[in-house]
């Protein structure tokens, strides 16, 4: 169906029925619990997983597929939020002008970012995007400030044209009326769910997008690319000019990337040149590496995972960590405490860092290798066969 | 002319600091190979020895002198630092004063030690990866020694002064027949290029005239048929990482003064430093410190007030173009040997 296999089909199905009931899903422990503030199911950070993970499924097509390891990523996501910033300013909030417009100029850059980067590969291809998105940064900083407004980052204001601006018409993102900051609260019992706009608007995209993935995955063009990761120089000798298809991919990935920023700038309506530094390109790279590069459903995993336990991790305290381990002996308790501490609360990064040097050292297939070395240890045990654990390559 | 004088001397201070931290990840790679993206934060760990030394020298301890009152009369608590105490007032302060010089023999065994940590730690496994892996595993390093570091010492900047010998400017266009008061520069920039000089000639006058350095080179050109002569090789080779290691830490120091040490200021400098190896040429020793001092000057030029008004925001971002330039049309970089890394 849908030209999916079965298999695909059953993911695909798996995938959406996920994105749709995540207020539900991501709200397992009641309101008033102690456990609530592990729940995810509110809007910000519902939006967060979509839109990062469109931009970590559009990464992975490059570097999952190809093998080339872009560093410079974030820039394409700030040229999609400054465009769709643009278009509030000139037409109005709806955010149907300005995504297909943030799509559109970020594959143009992404074209010609390409172009020049893709002539190197290896490390130089790594260090020639980082130049690229490190000059589009300090660009959109100094000298872009007209279009960029600098520092203070773009925003409407109250004398921007807005030449299609209704008369009683939303002041804030919205499609056709829908307003994206807008949500429905349902309670059950102690529970509380919350449906928004923005969350479905950006989940029935991701879901999309997803489907996109798969199809490349799948599509001859899709196998074009991983004969570039495996043997370039194979390939050329078959008769095969790689450049093409490489672009080709950089363009796309690209473009998902200004499709995220553009989601970004859709549910708040704002974009500053801090989106397109080299960090964020490098947290990119994390979650699709954590997830799993190369694999379908990794990038979106890792975009989830990093996502979810940078707000959640962020916000454990000492309180909170004196409260868990109260039942052991108090020296202990506070020895315990101050070891954790420098890994929660601000130091969330430390243990990012941390988990992701293990990941690369041993678990090179990410968190989606993980569970299918895990699910082949269960298999073996069960059966008690003595086939050896054998872990299938990530796929 | 004075201009121009005034912009080569600018950029000189960055271009050591370029020229330093190039020449550790030009040295690690051409011996063992690896991309290094933490070499930033050894930089940065550098920087923050200078931060500790100043720190642990300023210990004091509290002695109420009841000679002085505050103004509610009670008797003054007075800090006397235990430098001062143990050797003297006077000597005790100038020790205090001049805690940076002073850190670079500090830092010197702590950074080899932090370089023999990460490379039999940690790079050790990671010969036979793929450069891809080296750069995401040294980069989640890079996030962490990054974190360690804003741990314990915050994250705001730490002021770290030179000794007052050296604060302050002098007059150097007056000394070469200048109008007086046209070329100002700062005596510790001075200080700083000399000392990058001193370094960078201490590094290749190791390579170039110790059987050690001997042995390394030969393992730079061909690792194997060294391999095979029964040398150990790679002994040689974490040693040199260690001396690598040792170079970003010296440069970090000494650039304490110059900007005040905070956690990120490794990556700020590894992004640039990247560009400067790849536009010297990978794995050439000579191209990493020209391309350092050539992309430090070419950038204060680029912000002078004439260039600018000519081309807008030039200063942002020429040192990028420069590195695009190289890259697509002389990919070895200006001084790389022929066929390496070269694709």
């Amino acid at each position: 169906m849908l030209g999916l296999n079965k298999k695909d089909m059953t993911l695909m199905i798996v995938v959406t029925i996920l994105t749709l009931s995540a207020p539900f899903i991501l709200n397992p422990f009641p309101t008033d619990s102690a456990m609530a503030q592990f729940n995810a199911g509110y809007p910000d950070l519902m939006q967060r997983f979509a839109i990062f993970g469109i931009f970590a499924i559009g990464f992975n097509i490059l570097f999952g597929l190809t093998g080339y390891l872009s560093f410079g990523h974030a820039a394409f996501l700030g040229v999609g939020s400054y465009s769709v910033v643009w278009m509030y300013k000139l037409l109005d909030y709806n955010v149907i002008w300005g995504l297909p417009l943030a799509v559109v100029t970020s594959g143009i850059f992404a074209l010609l970012i390409g172009y020049v980067s893709l002539r190197r590969s290896g490390i130089y291809f790594s260090i020639l995007t980082l130049a690229f998105a490190q000059m589009s940064f300090n660009l959109a900083y100094s000298v872009l400030t007209p279009i960029t407004n600098g520092e203070t980052g773009l925003q409407v204001y109250n004398n921007d044209p807005q030449v299609l601006m209704g008369a009683n018409e939303a002041t804030s993102p919205h499609l056709f009326g829908l307003v994206m900051n807008s949500s429905a609260k349902v309670g059950v019992g102690a529970w509380e769910f919350t449906f928004n706009n923005g969350y479905y608007f950006c989940g029935v995209i991701a879901i999309l997008m997803f489907y996109l993935s798969i199809r490349i995955f799948r599509s001859p063009f899709g196998m074009m690319l991983r004969a570039i990761k495996s043997n370039q120089t194979r390939m050329a000798y078959t008769g095969l000019n790689p450049r093409p298809y490489t672009l080709a991919a950089f363009v796309i990935s690209g473009m998902y990337a200004g499709l995220a920023g553009g989601l970004l700038a859709s549910m708040d309506p704002l974009a500053g040149a801090e989106r397109m530094q080299w960090t964020a390109s490098g947290e990119v790279v994390l979650m699709t590496i954590l997830g799993g590069a190369g694999t379908l459903m990794g990038p979106v995993l890792g975009a989830g995972f990093i996502k979810y336990f940078e707000n959640i991790f962020s916000k454990i305290n000492d309180t909170v960590l004196h409260s868990w381990f109260s039942f052991l002996p108090d020296g202990l308790e506070d020895f315990v405490v101050i070891i954790i501490h420098p890994f929660i609360g601000k130091g969330w990064h430390l243990t990012l860092g941390i988990l992701f040097m293990l990941v690369v050292t041993f678990l090179p297939g990410g968190l989606v290798e993980g569970g299918q070395r895990i699910a082949a240890f269960i298999k073996n045990r069960r059966k008690k066969d003595d086939t050896s654990a054998k872990t299938e390559p990530a796929e | 002319m004075d201009a121009i004088i005034l912009q080569i001397l600018n950029g000189l201070d960055k271009g050591s600091a370029y020229a330093l931290i190039a020449l550790g990840l030009t040295l690690i790679f051409g011996t063992l190979g690896v991309v290094n993206f933490a070499h930033g934060a050894l930089f940065m760990i550098g920087a923050f020895c200078a931060v500790t030394l100043s720190k642990i020298l300023n210990l004091s301890f509290e002695t109420i002198d009841p000679t002085q009152t505050d103004f509610l009369g009670n008797p003054l608590k007075v800090k006397t630092p235990y430098m001062e105490s143990w050797f003297g007032p006077e000597i005790g302060a100038s020790i205090i004063d001049w805690s940076v010089p002073l850190a670079i023999l500090f830092s010197i065994p702590v950074m080899v030690c932090v370089g023999f940590i990460m490379e039999r730690g940690l790079i050790k496994h990671f010969y036979k990866r793929e450069h891809a892996d080296q750069i995401l595993v040294t980069f989640g390093l890079a996030i962490v020694l990054q974190e360690v570091i804003k741990y314990f010492y915050g994250a705001n900047p730490i002021p770290t002064p030179a000794p007052d010998v050296f604060k302050g400017s002098f007059d150097f266009g007056s000394m070469l027949g200048f109008d007086p008061n046209v070329i100002i520069y700062p005596y510790w920039r001075l200080v700083y290029f000399f000392f990058s000089a001193v370094v960078i000639g201490g590094v290749f006058a190791f390579l170039q005239f110790t059987t050690f350095g001997m042995v390394v080179r030969a393992g730079m050109a061909d690792r194997e048929t060294v391999g095979l002569l029964g040398i150990n090789i790679d002994k040689r080779f974490t040693i040199m990482f260690g001396v690598a290691a040792a170079v970003a830490g010296l440069a970090g120091v000494m650039y304490a003064p110059i900007n005040s040490p905070n956690y990120h200021m490794g990556m700020d400098f590894l992004v640039l430093s990247f560009v400067v190896v790849v536009v010297g040429g990978m794995g050439s020793l000579p191209g990493a410190v020209l391309a350092g001092f050539l992309l430090g000057v070419l950038e204060s030029f680029a912000s002078m007030n004439e260039i600018k008004s000519l081309i807008p925001g030039i200063d942002q971002i020429i040192i990028y173009v420069v590195a695009i330039i190289i890259l697509l049309t002389r990919p070895r970089g200006l001084m790389g040997r022929k066929g390496v890394m070269e694709e």
